[in-house]
């Protein structure tokens, strides 16, 4: 569990990133930080392993303050997911993947087989051992920083934007195999995105930010979508234009029914119930 | 043409190579006390100038107090240094160490910028998503350095100091002015004895020897480009006087427009 206590940051000349900031993180459960740039998002993070530290308040982890931490230690026992990836372009993928298990001291033979696994993990050919980044794909190169944020087998995951920069197709797929490896290993994931399909689609909390790290909402994304807290919500998932709103429509010639917007624009098709 | 000729006949006559030969002879004597000079110079300078430049890259801190320290440095003349140190130092210590002494610290001074340049501007060429990948995963600041920013910074490393052994190469020839060895001597020398084809033969050998070693440094500088450290490739930073290079870049167009006029005669 994370649980930030009146968190504030300031900077030196005088804005809050973020101002008297107060969460729990539920263990095991996906919590997404969603908002526009400038809302605080990634300070939220990065304070949780020290990359940022508070101006005053606290972040706990399993009710121990961060601030009495060893930066360095912490951060090796956390995943961090970048959206530039942020690999070591003069290291092999194994070796990536391997780093921090090989700052912690675990043999080299070792730390390899162990990454080779992970890259079954993420869903990666073993083949790819012995490349370097940047003869990976964009979205080859994503899940690469997810077998190394996995590596050393955290209990946190902290994912900055990580699929911000591949392109929508792939994006999706990796918000699949993100959700599917969830199901396999459920660590408590913090994630950030401005995009709120994507914390709709993998988030067990959603929390919508406001400028200066306020909090507009917090729930489920059902929650969120049944009751927007606000005007600012509304307008922020969309739902003020009916982008959310979807009505029936039976289309005469052929008998289907059609999902559409408040547009009138085709969302879907209505299938038949299961079970 | 007969005078290069000379000169090149001078350089590969056998009796300027046997040992026991008068000063400055034999050649290859001179040419190890040359390397020597420069060795000793670019390794003190590199003592120096190497920490100083990595720990500007990595912490940003002290760099425009560097960056202008280090261009009065530019600015200082070697010989004048030179005759400077010889006169002060001469006054403590034995004539021959004086000479030595002065040599090298007048050569450690020329060499430093070009080595710092290229230590700092490597470090500072490193992705700084990398650096901030290697924080968050529990690097240390000296792992972050070790493992991440000198691996990628190196090629840009070796550049800055194959541009101090450059200046050093050519510049050792002063040292001969206190008296002291090197191929400065042969020059000097041949200027005594108003002996064209040794003066020549002398400035060829200085030439020859810079190439060579600037081309093993270029050698060096592609092995260690490994793969992936493709941003820290040396992007034709020119580490030295730039005023020369962008001068040179500047005067081209207009080489190439009288050429063409001619051309169409």
């Amino acid at each position: 569990m994370i649980e930030f206590q009146n968190v504030t940051k300031q900077f030196p000349d005088g804005t809050f990133a973020v101002k008297d900031f107060s969460l729990v993180l539920p263990s095991h459960k996906v919590t997404v930080f969603v908002g526009s740039s400038g809302a605080g998002k990634t300070t939220l993070l990065r304070m949780i392993n020290r990359m940022v530290n508070p101006t005053s308040g606290k972040v706990l982890i399993d009710g121990e303050d961060v601030a009495g931490l060893n930066p360095v230690a912490l951060r090796r026992k956390i995943g961090y997911v970048l959206q530039a990836t942020g690999l070591l372009p003069h290291r092999k993928i194994a070796d990536n993947i391997a780093s921090v298990p090989r700052l912690n001291g675990v043999p080299k033979s070792k730390a390899r087989e162990e990454a080779l696994i992970l890259l079954d993990t993420v869903g990666l050919d073993r083949s790819l051992a012995d490349r370097y980044p940047d003869q990976l794909s964009g979205g080859q190169q994503q899940r690469v920083g997810v077998a190394r944020a996995l590596a050393s087998d955290p209990n946190i995951l902290l994912m900055d934007e990580p699929f911000g920069a591949v392109d929508p197709i792939v994006r999706l797929e990796l918000q699949d195999e993100l959700n599917r490896l969830q199901g396999e290993i459920s660590k408590t994931m913090v994630f950030v995105t401005h995009n709120i399909d994507e914390a709709f689609a993998i988030a067990d909390q959603v929390v919508i930010l406001r400028a200066g790290g306020e909090i507009a909402q917090v729930g489920s994304p059902a929650e969120i979508l049944a009751n927007p807290a606000d005007d600012f919500v509304e307008t922020f998932i969309g739902a003020d234009k009916g982008k959310r709103t979807l009505h029936l429509q039976r289309r005469e010639e052929d008998g289907v029914t059609l999902i559409v917007d408040a547009e009138g624009r085709p969302a879907g098709i209505l299938g038949e119930d299961k079970g | 043409m007969q005078f290069f000729l000379d000169a090149f006949r001078w350089l590969l006559d056998p009796a300027n190579y046997v040992a026991g030969g008068i000063s400055p002879l034999p050649i290859q004597d001179r040419i190890g006390e040359h390397l020597w000079y420069t060795f000793v110079s670019v390794a003190i300078a590199s003592m120096i100038a190497l920490p100083l430049g990595l720990f500007i890259g990595h912490t940003g801190r002290g760099r425009q107090f560097v960056i202008s320290f280090t261009g009065m440095m530019r600015a200082l003349p070697t010989l004048g240094l030179l005759m400077a140190l010889f006169l002060i130092i001469g006054a403590t210590v034995p004539f021959t160490q004086a000479a030595f002494v002065a040599s090298i610290i007048a050569l450690v001074i020329l060499a430093i910028p070009s080595i710092l340049a290229g230590g700092y501007a490597g470090v500072e060429s490193v992705d700084p998503q990398t650096v901030d990948a290697g924080r968050a995963m529990g690097m240390t600041e000296m792992q972050i350095l070790l493992r991440i920013e000198i691996p990628l910074s190196l090629p840009l490393i070796i550049s800055g100091i194959r541009a101090a052994v450059l200046q050093v190469i050519a510049t050792a020839v002063i040292a001969s002015y206190i008296s002291l060895g090197g191929l400065g001597t042969v020059i000097s020398s041949g200027i005594g004895l108003n002996d064209n084809e040794r003066i020549l033969g002398g400035a060829i050998l200085v030439i020859a020897l810079a190439l060579v070693v600037d081309g093993f440094l270029a050698l060096l500088q592609r092995l260690v480009t490994r793969r992936g450290s493709k941003e820290a490739r040396p992007q034709n930073i020119d580490f030295r006087r730039r005023s020369f290079g962008s001068a040179a870049v500047a005067e081209e167009p207009v080489n190439e427009r009288k050429r063409h006029v001619q051309s169409k005669k």
